[in-house]
């Protein structure tokens, strides 16, 4: 039995059309479909529940000290009220998962994980945690809504003192409100377009929800489900855990090299981490007719090179985009390839990530 | 535009128009459309093909899905409409006008229903949901 969040009851009424994601039921999508919910994101802007995300607090005097040991990242210097993306290894250098690590304070961190990966994570932290630090799983207290697009910050104005807003880009304020409730906002999000992350207390999910979409109304503001939040992210050349990285897959492979610090000291995974990567992941736009999906054959010349880990119709550019993880060096950016498409080869060529870049 | 009411449809949603000359129009029904989403992509055979009864003659493809497309008779491809190839989402608009294909020397026909059985039948799949 799925579990429900605690914006269930909105998207039931909303007409969301209720998927079993990551142990959750969500919407995949509303009434105006994936198309149009992706549209507004890039355009006006759009409303998820990502209440089934995991929050977890790490604290006590070596917390930095576990941080720097069980992540790739570094979280030596970090200022209070700023994000840091990172990946979590295995010793083999597979990934666990990929999280955001956001400081509160001093001896104080807020991370947030993958649903699908929150009871591993959890279990895998703990069992490495290193001297005084304590990890607690707080995912149940909070209800989580992205508010993506280029109207976000008008809208959030209208609900949220406007000096306890994140202004840069990865920065959080965790003592801030919105709609009257307590909230923690951050400047992130998994669109490729301007927005926030929100947690309020699970009981004031619906509250806040009713009044981002009320507030929002006159701005285009719509709900978005998990179909334009998977197309906006793919577009936006950004990787999903159990597709671009997984436990066999390495964060250098999936392209998050600007995550991974080889030059910190010791943390889980380093050494085969420093070992040459065996696969890369590409960027893959369609040239031909046809629409890439996962786990499809790539093909150069004839020769098998590798699979597509994520692919889509991108509504945005119109056109089916995918990433592969190919054989390290088999490719270079405008290379022509051809995918195997149910026993149909469609042509391909390689072109730079992020798919998508929004215009400053 | 065709109308429902002159229809006959499949149990795999598909609906059939019999021309005088026995030629049938083949789309896909509303109920299909909005059960996909939006359509991004239709690949269908070439004139000349042959369609088998309940066999896939092609496919449509939604920003998330892919979906076959079955025949809802045996016969001959004589005409494909290549305007869904550039515009897919002419099935989303409009279900009733945007047929696929049109099939010649029809030999078989599948388990096929009026509109009210369909509608009926429809309403049935809706509650098992």
């Amino acid at each position: 039995m799925d579990k429900k969040t605690p914006l269930y009851d909105e998207h039931v009424r909303l007409g969301g059309k209720i998927v079993s994601f990551g142990g959750y039921a969500l919407p995949v999508q509303y009434g105006t479909g994936i198309v149009k919910e992706h549209m507004a994101v890039r355009e006006q802007a759009g409303l998820f529940d990502v209440s089934h995300m995991g929050e977890f607090e790490l604290k006590g005097p070596d917390s930095v000290k576990n941080l720097n040991r069980l992540l790739t990242n570094d979280y030596t210097e970090m200022e209070d009220g700023r994000c840091r993306y990172t990946p979590m290894c295995y010793p083999n250098g597979g990934t666990v998962d990929d999280l955001i690590v956001a400081k509160r304070g001093e001896n104080d961190y807020f991370l947030i994980v993958n649903a699908s990966n929150r009871e591993k994570d959890f279990a895998w932290m703990t069992e490495n945690l290193q001297g005084d630090a304590v990890l607690r799983d707080v995912s149940d207290d909070y209800a989580e809504i992205a508010l993506q697009g280029p109207a976000s910050k008008e809208l959030i104005r209208k609900l949220s003192p406007s000096d306890r807003l994140p202004k840069k880009y990865y920065t959080a304020v965790f003592d801030t409100e919105i709609a009257g409730v307590p909230a923690i906002i951050s400047r992130t999000g998994y669109t490729g377009e301007f927005g926030y992350e929100i947690y309020v207390p699970a009981c004031e999910g619906p509250k806040v929800w009713q009044a981002l979409l009320r507030e929002g109304e006159e701005l285009g503001v719509i709900p978005c489900g998990l179909g334009a939040r998977d197309t906006l992210r793919l577009e936006a050349g950004m990787p999903l855990y159990g597709h671009e990285m997984n436990a066999e897959i390495t964060p250098l492979e999936a392209d998050l090299g600007f995550a991974v610090k080889l030059d910190k000291d010791d943390f889980i995974g380093k050494e085969a981490l420093l070992q040459p990567m065996k696969r890369m992941r590409v960027g893959l736009r369609v040239t031909g007719r046809g629409i890439l999906r996962e786990e499809l054959t790539v093909l150069k010349d004839g020769q098998a090179i590798g699979v597509t880990t994520s692919g889509t119709f991108a509504p945005f550019l119109k056109v089916s985009i995918a990433n592969a993880l190919v054989e390290a060096g088999s490719l270079e950016i405008g290379d022509k390839v051809q995918v195997d498409v149910r026993g149909r080869l469609v042509d391909a060529e390689v072109v730079p990530l992020p798919f998508y870049k929004r215009a400053k | 535009m065709y109308e429902p009411s002159d229809l006959l449809f499949s149990k795999s949603h598909e609906w059939v128009f019999f021309e005088e000359d026995g030629t049938a129009v083949i789309g896909l029904s509303d109920y299909a459309q909005e059960a996909l989403g939006d359509l991004v992509f239709v690949n269908l055979p070439m004139p000349g093909d042959d369609v088998t009864t309940e066999e896939p003659f092609g496919d449509v493809e939604s920003v998330k899905a892919v979906s076959d497309v079955y025949a809802p008779v045996s016969g001959t491809v004589s005409e494909v409409n290549e305007d869904l190839l550039d515009s897919p989402e002419k099935i989303n608009d409009s279900p009733y006008e945007a047929w696929l294909i049109k099939v010649t020397d029809v030999t078989d026909k599948g388990e096929l229903m009026d509109e009210a059985d369909y509608n009926a039948y429809v309403e049935e799949e809706k509650a098992k949901e």
